[in-house]
Order: structure tokens, then sequence, then C-alpha cells
């Protein structure tokens, strides 16, 4: 039986007045591919943004492997606690190269003066080298960021946050503006990683979260409408009702 | 690709031995006066350097540079001063009617002291703002903001406390450096020497320090502060180092600037000095190392080339060359000299592979 | 939120005031020309930092070269007295102030409207660049003014109806500063008219909040940047007009202020009028209250390190705004 990785308890984000999550209990399972969707404003990014510190639940408790509470760490500690974020627009930096960008997403230490000390270890470059082979980059390595395809964009955003080593990996939209091709090639990638770890995504791509999913979690006003396999969320009457029954069939 | 990239440091190497060599022997072929001007410029070199650690690669822009630079200054003034006068008191004291030396005079009794605390007191003030603002995530234009509203606020308090720093005149009228004649063409020749050195160091020692990991980490800072975040980083703390580092890198140039010209004032070290400050690195080139040289050098020999002959159209002139360099020349010569570089290259060969990189 | 800084100054001079004078360390008139003089320096930055309240605030543009457009605005006024003594019959001299308001403002407004053109529309994405440049167009400026009026301060001969003060019981308040504190409150008015009631307002403020969709509706962007910089700088040149009430004008008398009316918007908060006011009026009674038990120069540290405090309370000023994009 697979131990929870992740859990929310009762968690709420208060934007002044308006709930954006509400109550919220949430469980996220290891080695498990895990979709969120839900209609827009549902409070799935926010969800994100509230496990990886962006945004402060204003009550409730995030546990980290059952004990660790996270909702009072900053983020860069939420970081090092092993949770890693992609953000929805390719957030990578455009004036390094894709091997630099890789460099310092890498799982180090990250404090000031280990930074200063930092030397490639063995180790390090065979999993930089490991890691440029797996997103397929390994040509590109001394290009500036800035000038890869909208696809490779993504795909070295995926590898900076898997270069953290992390237990849990949040990614906001991964395949959003990919050709049919990059976007298999996303969901094969997707599959390998979530191999070692858990993997928690927002997505609004039906097909694509068909036939990649675990589980999906239906969000629905800041609460959890329904979790289960896809197959059980498309004949949920509920679900259907304020949701797939609009948008997908 | 690694070839060209090796072959590439070591042709920089050369050039930069060669032109290290020349300044260590300058003081065979120019005038004492050629060479105290020209030791002036190497000192503000050494504060653009630090200045360019936090703006071109960090990019946090401080308009308060001045403020550090005269703090090392006035440190090292304050020594002199005192062994001008022989353990008595500092003319313009005497002049306003005090009897004792001050308490904060006192340690300054002391050349150990008087050249740590120059290094040391602009780090702690630059320590205070920049943790009290970056820890807060006041950043970018805010900073920079408070950075200037620091310059006025220190360049007040030292022409106000009059019997304390000598007011609007500052300190002048040095006479002995440890016991050397400071006007003597040897001393002066020896501070010269030992500010080429100090340059070197500071060069080699802030190369090393941007060129490895520690760099990366902090051009991803000044291109994406939140994302650094979420890479694990606190950046505050990146800041607040880098911005105290090269504030005390500032205050040794200070203290160099001051025992070669002979004088520190309120003026030297005001909103103006410390904006044209920026001006050196944004001409020479942010986010390199060698850029900052170049432009703080190039800046006052024109600075000085203009005083001796047209005074009053230097400020037209710095005042063009700043909206001619920001919306032109935004990578300043360096950069200049790189696109050049890199057309060459392509008309060369085609197909070569680029290496160059580029921070913008 | 406004109120916050109110209550906490009140309450904190009542406490401290009493006490003081039972100690009999100074009197009420005292209290009264202290408090009538930090109103006083709190309208001057207010009606400086309504201009960087629209293009710093609104426009996220910091224009250093605003306090070159302030004096602008002085010499415009002193240029204009100087036409009056020379042309005008002497009983219409005190009508020169009078046109040097509006004059002042439109000459402002059309050399922030060049530079907006020329220099920094094409810096809006680099912000630290914007300034550098724009500081080196002040610069210019205020060496153009060395060059045409010469490096000494010039005087402005105050109109006669300003001359001579309001007399309250046995303390005189000076009518200059009266205007100028009314001054303040007419510009705020307007320029609250103009932004919230106004259509051409409205559409400044929709493409400083969403400009692709401003974009999309059909709002010319262009020319609302153009129109709210020149604006912003217009109130520039009425403030240079104000400060010819206070003494001799130089050179460099918008840089002698120009500093303590950007704390102002960053302790106001950005685009924030009510910030720019509250800011302004906490600065200016802190600063003359400091100054009041110490002197000028310990004074301004002072108030720097309250400055810096109160950033530690609130990072981004008193009135904030949340945005949800990352960097």
């Amino acid at each position: 039986m697979p131990e929870t990785v992740l859990k929310l308890k009762k968690v709420i984000v208060d934007f002044s007045g308006f709930k954006a999550i509400n109550q919220l209990d949430f469980t996220v399972q290891p080695n498990n591919v895990h979709f969120v969707i839900g209609p827009n404003g549902a409070g799935k990014t926010t969800l994100l943004d509230v496990i990886c510190g962006k945004t402060r639940a204003t009550n409730g408790e995030i546990l980290l492997q059952g004990q660790k509470e996270l909702s009072k760490l900053s983020e860069n500690q939420i970081v090092h606690q092993g949770i890693s974020r992609k953000f929805q627009a390719p957030s990578i930096f455009a004036n390094l190269t894709v091997e630099e960008n890789l460099e310092i997403a890498m799982k180090q230490k990250k404090n000031l003066f280990s930074m200063i000390k930092a030397k490639w270890t063995n180790e390090e470059k065979n999993k930089l080298e490991e890691m440029l082979e797996l997103i397929g980059l390994t040509e590109e390595r001394d290009q500036e960021a800035g000038a890869l395809a909208h696809g490779q964009k993504q795909w070295l955003e995926i590898a900076m946050v898997l270069m953290q080593e992390p237990e849990v990996v949040l990614l906001d939209e991964p395949i959003a503006g990919m050709s049919k091709k990059e976007r298999d090639k996303t969901g094969a990638l997707i599959t390998k990683i979530a191999k070692d770890r858990a993997v928690l995504i927002v997505e609004h791509d039906m097909d694509f979260v068909k036939e990649y999913s675990d589980i999906v979690s239906v969000m629905h006003e800041g609460q959890l409408l329904y979790e289960g396999t896809m197959d059980q969320v498309q004949n949920d009457p509920t679900v259907r009702e304020v949701y797939l029954g609009r948008k997908v069939e | 690709m690694q070839n060209t990239i090796y072959q590439k440091l070591w042709s920089q190497k050369i050039i930069l031995s060669v032109i290290f060599l020349l300044l260590l022997l300058a003081p065979f072929f120019l005038s004492d006066f050629r060479l105290n001007l020209l030791g002036k410029f190497l000192a503000f070199a050494i504060l653009a350097i630090g200045l360019d650690l936090l703006w071109g690669y960090t990019g946090v822009l401080s308009l308060g540079h001045g403020i550090f630079f005269g703090l090392g200054a006035y440190c090292m003034a304050m020594y002199l001063k005192l062994e001008a006068n022989a353990g008595g008191l500092p003319d313009f004291m005497a002049w306003s009617g005090m009897s004792e030396l001050p308490l904060i005079w006192l340690p300054f009794q002391y050349p150990i002291i008087a050249i740590a605390l120059g290094i040391i007191i602009p780090a702690v003030v630059a320590f205070f703002l920049g943790y009290l603002t970056f820890r807060n995530r006041i950043s970018g234009v805010y900073f920079t903001i408070l950075s200037q509203a620091l310059v006025l606020v220190v360049v007040t308090l030292f022409v106000g406390s009059q019997n304390l720093t000598g007011g609007t005149s500052g300190l002048t009228n040095f006479e002995t450096l440890f016991g050397f004649s400071v006007n003597a063409a040897s001393t002066q020749t020896a501070i010269y020497l030992i500010t080429v050195l100090v340059l070197g160091v500071v060069f080699i020692s802030c190369r090393k320090l941007v060129k490895g990991r520690f760099g990366r980490v902090l051009e991803g800072i000044r291109d994406g502060e939140n994302r650094m975040r979420f890479l694990g980083y606190n950046p505050s703390s990146y800041k607040t180092f880098i911005y105290t580092l090269s504030a005390a890198i500032a205050g040794i140039a200070g203290m160099l600037f001051v025992l070669q010209v002979g004088i520190i004032s309120p003026t030297m070290i005001g909103i103006i000095p410390s904006i044209e400050m920026v001006l050196w690195v944004a001409l020479g080139g942010r986010g390199t190392i060698i850029g900052p040289v170049i432009g703080a050098v190039f800046v006052n020999a024109a600075k000085t080339g203009f005083s001796e002959s047209y005074p009053e159209y230097w400020t037209y002139f710095l005042g063009l060359l700043f909206v001619l360099v920001v919306v032109f020349l935004p990578k300043g010569l360096t950069g200049l000299l790189d696109k050049w570089k890199d057309r060459r290259k392509k008309q060369d060969a085609r197909d070569s592979v680029e290496v160059e990189k580029s921070y913008s | 939120m406004v109120f916050i800084i109110k209550e906490v100054k009140g309450s904190r001079i009542y406490v401290l005031l009493p006490f003081l004078m039972r100690k009999g360390l100074f009197g009420l008139n005292e209290i009264i020309i202290t408090l009538f003089n930090g109103l006083s320096l709190g309208s001057i930055l207010l009606v400086i930092a309504l201009g960087l309240a629209i293009t710093f605030g609104l426009m996220n543009v910091i224009n250093m070269a605003h306090g070159e457009l302030i004096m602008v605005g002085a010499y415009i006024t002193y240029v204009i007295q100087n036409i009056f003594m020379d042309y005008a019959p002497a009983a219409y001299f005190d009508l020169y102030f009078i046109i040097s308001i509006p004059i002042a403002m439109l000459v402002a407004a059309g050399i922030g409207m060049l530079l907006e053109v020329s220099l920094i529309r094409h810096l809006y994405k680099r912000p630290l660049d914007s300034l550098l440049a724009t500081w080196g167009v002040g610069l210019v400026l205020q060496q153009l003014a060395r060059s045409i009026f010469g490096a000494p301060n010039v005087g402005v001969k105050s109109p006669s109806f300003l001359s001579g003060g309001l007399s309250v019981g046995s303390i005189t308040l000076p009518y200059s500063r009266l205007f100028i504190l009314a001054l303040s409150i007419i510009c705020l008015i307007s320029i609250f008219y103009y932004f919230y009631r106004t259509a051409s307002g409205r559409r400044v403020r929709a493409v400083m909040q969403n400009r692709q969709m401003a974009e999309c509706l059909g709002v010319s962007t262009r020319k609302v940047d153009m129109l709210t910089f020149a604006i912003g700088s217009g109130f520039a040149g009425v403030a240079g007009c104000a400060l010819t009430l206070l003494g001799a004008i130089g050179p460099t008398i918008g840089t002698s202020y120009i500093i303590d009316a950007f704390m102002v918007v960053v302790v106001g908060g950005v685009g924030a009028l009510f910030g720019a006011v509250a800011g302004a009026l906490g600065i200016g009674i802190f600063n003359t209250i400091f100054e009041f038990f110490t002197n000028a120069t310990i004074g301004k540290v002072l108030i720097f390190l309250l400055i810096i405090a109160f950033l530690q309370w609130r990072p981004s000023g008193l009135v904030t705004s949340r945005s949800r994009s990352l960097d």
C-alpha cells in the first residue's frame, strides 16, 4: 500500500473575502500521475500555489510525509523539503545556456556560502548528462535557453524541476501550446518520472488526462467534487453536471 | 568547441596580463601628474567592479555607492588628519572651539584600525540597508530610490556635523603617511602600485566569483528573482551579500582615492558622483568584469580632458552620454566589441558554433 | 488603511504633547506652529508627489527629470514676473502669479510629452534604464538653466495678496503657506475628478490596469501613455510655481525636493492617490516634529530611519494591490 506523500487538511485560501480554496482536504499518493481538473476559477492553480508557498493558506495544514508542516515555510524552504513546481508560462532563464539552467536547478546546498565554493562533482556531471538525454537537448546544451523552441523550453523547465530530485512534482498545464508530437513526448516523460515520485498536474486537455492519468480529482468552487479514475469521473453524475456534461462529449 | 572556449580564455588571459604589466610599469613612462590621475581612475575602477557585481550581475541598481566610497575615504582621511597633527586636534576642530578629540575619532589614531574600519563601516551600513529592504522583497526601482535617499541623508549628516567631519570643506591638508610625506613622488608611486595591485586582486577574485556557478545564480536572480525562490534559493541573502561586498569594495576604493587626491568632501560623494559611478559601469558594459574598468577610466579621462578645456560643457556631455548609452548602447563598449567580434567570426566561418555568451 | 496612520499619528501626539506641556517644554502656540509647518511641508511634498504618483505610480516610470520639470515651472514664473515688471502697469503686477500657474503647467507638460515620445516610450520594459536616461535629461536641463539664468539663485517677488499672514491668537500663519495648502487640495481634487469621473481618465486607468485588454477595446495606448505622462509632468510645473513663494530659486531647486517626493510615493504605495496624501502628510509632519526636537540634520536621518522601519511593516506602501503574476 502506498503511503500518502502530501496531505492537505481543511485548507482555506481567502483572497479578501473570496475563498479560492475552501476547507479543502486533499491527498497525493506516491508513484501516481495525479491530475486536477475543473472549470475556470475552481481553484486548481491556487491549489498548486498554496502547496509550493506562492500563496499562503489562510487556515489549515499542509503535511509532507504526514509530519512536516509546509504552510509556514518560505518558498525556498519548501523546495528543499522536496516539492518542485513548474509554472504555466515557461519561466526558464533565457540568458543562461541549457546546461547552466540545469546547473543552478540541480539539487545541492543552495545557501550563499556553499554556492560560492560549489564545484562540479562527477556525480553531478553524470546527472546532468542523464537529464539532457532524457529531454533530448544534449545537442543544444550550450545554446542560450531563450533560443529554444516552445516545446523544448517546456521540457527544459520540467528537467529543471526534476534536477531538484523532488518527491512531489507540481505541473501547471505542461502541454499548453504543444504540437501533437511534443504532447506525446511530454506524456511519456511524465509517465517515466512518476515511477519514482508523485506528480500532480493541472490540465485542461481531457484527452491528455484520459491517456496518462492514474487518479483524477475534480475541483469545483474551491472544493473537491470527486476523485477517482478517469472512467469513474466521466460516469459520475455530479461531475457531469458541473463540468464534463458541458465541456466534453 | 571546448577547444575554442579554452583558446578564448587563454587569449583573454594574455591580454589582461599585458595590461596589468603595463599598469605596473606606468611609473617609468608617465609624469607624476599623469600617474596620479591614472591612480585615481584605477581607484574608481575598483569601485566600478563592485558596483557591477551588484547591478550587472545581480540586477540591483544602487545610486548610493558614493556614500560607501565616502565612508572609506573619510576613515582614511581621519587617520591622515590625526597623523598630520601628531596626536593634536585637527585644525577645523580647533576652529570650532573644541578642546578634546571626540570619541568617534579616537580609533582612527591607529592605522590598522582606520583601514579596517574603512572596509567594515561601509559594509555594515550596506548590510543593514540591504537586509532590511531585500528581506521584505523591496526590489527594483524602490530599492534604487532608497539607496539614493541614503546619499541625501548621509551627505546632510556630514555637512551638518561640521565639528566632526569638517562640514562642506571636508578633510584635507594631509602631510604624512606612516611617516612618509604624502605628497612626495616616491610615496605617490608606492600608493599607485598598491592601487594597481588591489585592482588586480579585486578583478581576479570577482571574476572568479562570477565565472562559477555562483555567477549563474546571481544572473538567475537578476532575470527572475521569484523563479529562483522556487528553485530553492533565497535571493534576499544573495542580494544582501553582494550589496555588502560591493560596499566594502567601494570603501577600499575610497581609501585609495583619498591617499592620491589628498582631499575628501561631501560634494565628492553626493548624488551626482554616485550616479556618475553608474555611468562608468553602463558605458563600459554591465555584466562583465572588464567593462566597468574600461568605463571608469574612459569616463574619468574624458572628464579630466573636458575640465581642462571646457568645464561648463562637461555636464551637457555627461547628461547626453547617459541618454545615448542607455538607448543605443545598453551593453556598453564591451558589448560593442563582442558584436563586432561576432560579425567577424560569422564572416570567417558561417558554420562555426556560437560559443559566445551575452549577458544583457 | 489611510486612517490607520492618522490614528497612530494622532494618538502619539495626543499622548506626547500634554506630557511635554506639563513639563513646561513648550506651549500651545509652538504645537500649533509645528503642526502647521508639518502640514505645510506635507502639502508642498504632496503637490510634487502628485505628479510622481501619476508617472511613477500609474506608469511605473521613474522620471528623474521630474525635479527639473519643477525647476522649469519655477523659472517660467520668474520669467513671467520679469515680463510683468517691464511691461505691465504696476497695478496689475500681482496677476503674473495667477497667469504663471497654467503656463508653467503647459510648458512642463509639453516637455514631459516630448520626453515621453522621444525617450521614455522606448524604455518601458526597462525601468532602471529609463531612470538613468531621464536623469541624464535632467542634468542637461539643469545645466541649460545654469547657462541661461546663471548659477546663483534668483528671487521671485511674491504677489502682494500672498504676503502677510492670517493671525490666529498670537501666532501668524503665512498666506503663502496657506495658498500652497489650498493649491494641493485643488490639485488633488482635479486629479481625482479627472481619473475617476471623466471618460478620458477612465481610459487611462484602463490602460494602466490591463494594457492588452484596453488595446483590444480600441483604446490607443500610445496616446494614453503620452497624455498621462504629460499630465504628471504638468503638475511638476505647478509645483515649481508654488515653490517660488517659499524662497529664491536656482537650477537645483528640483533635486532638493525630489527625493523626499519619491519617498512619499514609496510610503504611500504605488498607484494610490490616497496613499500619496497620507505619505506626504506623514512625512511632512514627522519631519517637522523631528526637526523641532533635534535639528534639520538629525531630523533627516530620523525620517529616513522611520521610512525604513515603516517599510518593514508595510513593504509595498500603505495602499497595495495584489497580482497573480510571477515576477
